[in-house]
Order: C-alpha cells, then structure tokens, then sequence
C-alpha cells in the first residue's frame, strides 16, 4: 500500500452518508502559479492590492456574460438534494464539499454585493464581505472541485457547482492567484502544443516505436503517422496516450483500428493534446486559444476529418464546445460528424463487421467500466441521447467475455468522478484526490467481491492516471485500470496477423 | 370605506407592482445574458420538443428531485402541488363570473391547502433534523418557511374556524381593479393573511423564490443537445472572432 500522511477512507458494502466534519479539508490548496505563468495566460502575476474590487468587478462581468452564473446563484433554495451527491464530502465528510457548500462560499459574496438583500439584510440571507478569508476557503475549496457535473443531475434547477467553480476560478486568476498546476500546463501548450511539453521530435521518436511493437506483437505494419499532410483523419488525443501506461495500449488500439478501417490518419505535433485546461480555470479566451491549435493543424494538414482520442474533459470540449470555440468546420467532410469519437469510429467499424475481434484474447480479465464523469454528463456519442453510456460498452462486450456493470446508482449519467479531474491532478492534492476516489472504489470494490471482476476500463486519461496513482492507497493494483482500445487491441486480430506465437507472447508480456 | 382598508389597498398595489417589476425585470436580466456554452446536463433531448418535455417533467413532477432525494421529493411536490390548487381556488376571488374550471377546483383547494401545510412542516423538520441542510440553512430559510406556513395556517383557519365575509373580500379585489376602495372585514385573521401574502409577493423577485423563473433559464436543463450540429456562439464570443 502507499504511504499516506492522511486516513484513506474505509471501503464499505454499502455506501454511507458521512456525518459533517466542518473545515477538514481547509488546509488543502494547490500549489499558486508563478507569475511568468500566469502571464502567459493573460493575468496578473500575483495577488493585486485592489484585488476585492477587481474580484467584485469580475464576478459582475461574468454575471453578464454566462447566463449559468446568474440563473444558479439566484435559484438555489437550499433543499439538500445535491448535499449527499459529491464524491469530495462523500469522501472528505468537509460540508463544504457538498455542492452547495461550495456554491454558496461565491453565493454569499454575490447576494453582498449584486442582491438588494444581501446589500442591507447580509446576516438575513447570509450574505458576506470578500474578505481575505473567503478569498483563502475559495481558493482551497473550488480547487476541491472536478466539475465532474454530478450535482446538476440532482439539482431540480441543474444548477452544476461546475461553472461556478470555473467562475471563482476565472476571478481568482485576474487577481493573480492561479493554480500551478492548470496555469503551467496551458503555458506549455502555447510553447510546445501538449500538456507534458513533449516536443515533435520526441513524439516522432515514440510513434516510431509503437510502430516497431506493434510489428513485432503482430507482424503487421501498422503506421503511427505524425504531421502527415494530405490524411483523411487527424487524430486529436491527450499527449499522456503517448508514453504514460494504460494511455498508451489506447493509443496503439487506435492505430489498429485505424489500420483495418483502411483510412489515412495522422496525428498533429501542433496539435499533440486533445485536453483543454482551458475549460478547468473557466476562461473562454484561453479555452478557445487551446482550441484553435486544432483548427490550424487540420488546415495546414488538409485532413477531411477530426477524431478524438480516449479523454474525458477533452471529449466535453470537443463534442459540446469545439464547434463554437473554433468552428465552423465547413472545409471537413460533411458526411461525418465533427468531432468524432474514436469508440464513435470504432463503434462504426464493429457494426460493419470489419474487425475481427477474439474475445477470448481478454480471458484474463474480468471487466467493468467507469463511465468518465464528463463524458456521460457533458457529451454525447451516436445520434442517441445516451449513445456516451451504450457505445463504449458496446465496444467493450465485443471485446471480452467478461463483464459487469458497478451498482446503477453509480454508473451512467450518475457516475462518480475518479476524484483527479477538472484540474486536480497533481501531487500537491493528493489527499483531496485519495478522498475522492472512495465512492467509485467502493463500488469497484463490490463487483471485485461478488463479480471477481479484475479491471476497470475507462475512456479518459485523467481517470487512468489518477487510478494507477489512488488504487495503491486502497490495497488494489495500478495496472487494474485499463484502456478501452487496449481491450480492442488485445482481441483484434489484424489483417494477416499470424496469432499463435503471438499470443503466448502477449501472455508472457501480460505476466511480466 | 376605512383607513384599514385603503392602507390593504395600496399595500396591494404597492406589492403586485413590485412583483410584477421585479420579476419582469429579472426575466429580463436572465433571457439577456447570454449563454455562451452548450452545457445541458448529458443525456440530454436533441430536439426543441424534447426540451420542451424535459422541463414540463421538471416543472409537473420534480423529476431530477426524485431522482436525487425521495424525502424532499415527497414533501416538496405535496407542498407545490398543495399551493398550485390553493392558488386555482383563489381565484374566485379576482375572476367575475368564476370560471366552470374554478368552480369545479373548489373543494380540492381545501385539500391543497391542507397539503401545503403538510409538505411545508416536512421540509421544515428537515432543516432541523438533518445535519446536512442545518448546515446550509440560513435565517431567511426559515423566515421564507414561516411565512408560507403562516399563510397556509391563516387561511386554513379562515375555511375551518373563524370565517370571514368571503363576498365583502371579493368586492375589495374586484374594486382594486377600477381604483376604487371597497370596505375590507376587519378580521384580525384576514388581515394577517393577507398581510403575509403581500409580504410574499414582495419578497418574491428578491429572494430564492427565484428558482421559479431560474427553472427556465437553466442551461444545463433548456438546452438542446446539438453542438455538432448547430454552431453556438454567443455576441460577445462572436466578437472575439472578429478581434
């Protein structure tokens, strides 16, 4: 097990309610951005001395410009429903990481200063001055927050604690006191086009790997192009399927996949991250500066299509936003939907029975699948609602011969975060990220005890790297978490693929 | 006509103005600030028609509600269906002649009003009994609770125990019409109700009571799930592309 310097929550049979444990968890903030990075994002290095105006002039711009904002902070009635639902105060038991514990920390500031009752009767409607305190309890508890959007299901108004814990977040960078983690990471995408700073000629150096695995696994030339102009797709995904483990068997299920469709495909250096932290710190203008990276390397690259890549906030950006963010997309192929997905494309190549998928490849394992928080509440796939939930588990049930779905109260549109998302996956939350994983554990854990369910597959990088780190510090294995197009790329057999020495090597491999 | 009765009057002028301005002016507020986003809660309709469902479930059943918490579901839905019908039999009182509808409605306003009460003191145990909502309850929480309470408990009297001169009520409402003051009953019951319902009506654009308008404007339960299809861009984001 991992060292913690903190309790990890107890795995139970059935999941419990915590009782409150007021201000647990106020210790925990981030790392504060240096001020070279915030400059590069357009704020103020560190913190203002007029910064209460500025906030309070900030948050009145927002007001006007994100209808969300207004409608949410005026709407609540404080009924409780949300109060139960956050995978943070399920895991912390802090009430300020129930939903509306951490709207209301931007609530009472907003009644203050925008509501006539809050301008004469605060106490009444416990409304409250921007104080250096507040400021401290915003900056540690909207970065406890993975705007993972299952509050909103709850809510009977939707109101999503998501966008207002972009807003706090949005106001707290122009006042100088961003996040380290989120604001370098944007920095580096505008330096280098990827959030790990990989640079072309060590992505090149990779995707020539792959490609020599690959051939050796299978004897079959599968290409992992890069920067080739002239190919049908561009593959946008998140540069941790370049080298970080499970991502990366995703990446070489992609390029087998894209190998058997017969399509010309090619990753872009310019473009070499489908994730958008842009989205985490709530600003449109570095959102749609992330976004259009893409835009450019499709038109320099001439490709007909876009498809993204397994990621969770990225496919939220690319299904919801991409089109308004750097659209419209009118020099694609219009006979395909932009973005695509790439479960979407592989959906589409099962169903014309071009894959010749061996299930009993995956023997070895027994499934579930974590439907990644922003996928399932903040997307789609297909041309069904819900085509997010049935899609991958398609894909998934062709795949291997065993799975199991987690308890339903856990799963689809009412899934628990991982606990890394929405800008919280970095070492210095660590014990916010532990904490938070305990209800999706819990309910893993279960099928592992009934089902002798194996590993979890996932379709976002976020969740993968954050398992691999959490599962250790609840007695279970980093590698339980899986790739979906590892699964597919375990079971497809390749066009001239001799199979019979390679499987036991795979099972050596597999072993090792 | 008495002095009572001309301070009701233009207590209800003075309280429907507000009401009216002030929502009209937050409506307004929220259908001019711009949404920039697709952001409905996923899975969503992809059709104008089934937003349209989806919030009809919202508004009649409390669908997410119950989704998220039976116990307020149940006390929640009991009160506002409770008050719709209450509201439905008042309005004999500002309708001349009463709607077939109204009249029909009558007696299942007793009910209503009995059923609004009921699901009121549910929700209100609630802010005592589970820590959670103590926790996020504030003193307004309860005044907002207490007034409602106070309106149903008052006019619940009114129908059981002390009645009033329901036709000398009518004539008052029907008077403020045409700015004319007819005698209100001085009836320590009656006033207070109706003192509580001005109190309520003002209060209303000013208060969480918003979340009756705020259901509408909710991006994340208005909008139609169609971002590939349809491009979505607000003035302002507009702007930015022109820049």
């Amino acid at each position: 097990m991992a060292k913690a310097v903190f309790q990890v929550p107890e795995l139970k049979q059935y999941a419990e309610i915590p009782a409150l444990e007021p201000g647990v968890m106020a210790h925990s903030a981030p790392f504060k951005a240096k001020d070279e990075f915030q400059y590069a994002l357009g704020f103020p290095g560190e913190l203002t001395e007029d910064w209460q105006d500025k906030a309070i002039g900030k948050m009145g711009d927002l007001l006007g410009r994100y209808r969300s904002l207004r409608v949410y902070l005026d709407s609540c009635v404080k009924c409780g429903s949300c109060t139960d639902k956050c995978h943070y105060y399920l895991g912390t038991k802090d009430p300020k990481n129930m939903p509306v514990g951490r709207q209301d920390l931007m609530r009472k500031v907003y009644r203050r200063y925008f509501t006539l009752a809050g301008k004469f009767f605060p106490k009444l409607v416990g409304a409250e001055d921007f104080t250096e305190e507040v400021l401290s309890d915003w900056y540690s508890y909207f970065h406890q927050c993975s705007q993972c959007r299952r509050c909103s299901v709850f809510c009977p108004y939707g109101i999503d604690t998501a966008e207002i814990s972009m807003a706090a977040r949005e106001i707290m960078d122009h006042i100088g006191v961003g996040q380290k983690y989120c604001n370098e990471i944007i920095a580096k995408v505008y330096k280098i086009g990827n959030n790990l700073g990989l640079p072309g000629p060590a992505l090149a150096d990779t995707l020539e790997g792959l490609e020599e695995d690959v051939f050796d696994d299978t004897g079959v030339e599968v290409k992992y192009p890069l920067d080739q102009e002239g190919a049908d797709i561009l593959l946008v995904t998140p540069s941790a399927d370049f080298f970080a483990e499970p991502h990366v068997d995703g990446l070489i299920g992609y390029g087998k996949v894209f190998h058997e469709a017969g399509v010309s495909w090619t990753l872009s250096s310019h473009a070499s991250e489908a994730a958008n932290f842009g989205m985490f710190i709530g600003s449109y203008e570095n959102m749609r500066r992330v976004a259009m990276r893409i835009r450019e390397a499709a038109l320099k690259l001439k490709v007909k299509r876009i498809v993204f890549g397994e990621c969770g906030h990225a496919w939220r950006v690319a299904y919801s936003f991409l089109n308004t963010l750097a659209g419209p997309w009118d020099f694609l192929d219009s006979r395909y939907p932009v973005p695509q997905h790439i479960c979407e494309f592989t959906y589409g190549l099962m169903r014309e029975g071009k894959l010749n998928l061996d299930k009993s490849r995956n023997d070895d394992m027994v499934l579930t699948y974590h439907d990644s928080c922003n996928v399932a509440r903040a997307s789609r796939m297909g041309d069904k609602p819900g085509g997010q939930f049935d899609i991958p588990r398609a894909i998934i049930r062709a795949s291997v011969n065993n799975f199991y779905d987690m308890d339903e109260e856990t799963i689809r549109d009412r899934t628990f975060c991982c606990g890394g998302g929405g800008g919280l996956l970095t070492d210095d939350l660590m014990e916010v990220r532990v904490k938070g994983a305990q209800p999706r554990l819990e309910a893993l854990n279960n099928v592992m005890q009934e089902k002798g369910v194996t590993h979890m597959a996932a379709i976002c990088a976020i969740c993968k790297s954050q398992f691999s780190k959490v599962l250790p510090y609840y007695g279970m294995e980093m590698d339980q978490i899986v790739s979906v197009h590892q699964l597919v790329s375990n079971a497809l057999i390749l066009t001239g693929q001799h199979t019979d020495d390679d499987d036991e090597d795979e099972a050596a491999d597999e072993a090792a | 006509m008495s002095f009572l009765s001309s301070v009701y009057a233009y207590l209800f002028y003075f309280a429907a103005f507000v009401l009216v301005a002030g929502l009209v002016n937050k409506v307004v507020q929220y259908a001019r600030t711009p949404a920039p986003l697709k952001i409905p809660t996923t899975p969503a309709p992809t059709t104008k028609a089934g937003v349209a469902l989806r919030l009809t479930r919202e508004v009649v059943f409390f669908e997410s509600l119950f989704r998220g918490n039976k116990w307020i579901w149940i006390f929640g839905w009991v009160f506002h269906f409770g008050l719709f019908l209450v509201t439905l039999r008042h309005l004999r009182y500002f309708l001349e002649p009463v709607w077939a509808p109204i009249q029909f409605i009558q007696p299942f306003g007793i009910y209503g009003g009995i059923a609004m009460v009921i699901g009121l003191g549910g929700l209100w145990a609630r802010r005592f009994l589970v820590d959670r909502v103590r926790y996020i309850t504030s003193l307004s929480d309860h005044l907002i609770l207490g007034l409602l309470i106070s309106i149903g408990l008052s006019g619940l009297m009114m129908s059981f125990v002390v009645h009033t001169d329901i036709m000398r009520v009518k004539a008052f409402f029907q008077g403020l019409y045409v700015g004319q003051i007819n005698t209100l009953p001085a009836d320590p019951l009656l006033l207070l109700h109706l003192l509580l319902v001005a109190g309520l009506m003002v209060i209303f654009p000013y208060s969480k009571l918003l979340h009756m308008p705020g259901l509408f404007f909710s991006p994340s339960r208005n909008q139609v799930d169609n971002p590939r299809e349809k491009r979505h861009l607000a003035d302002w984001a507009r702007r930015l592309e022109q820049e």
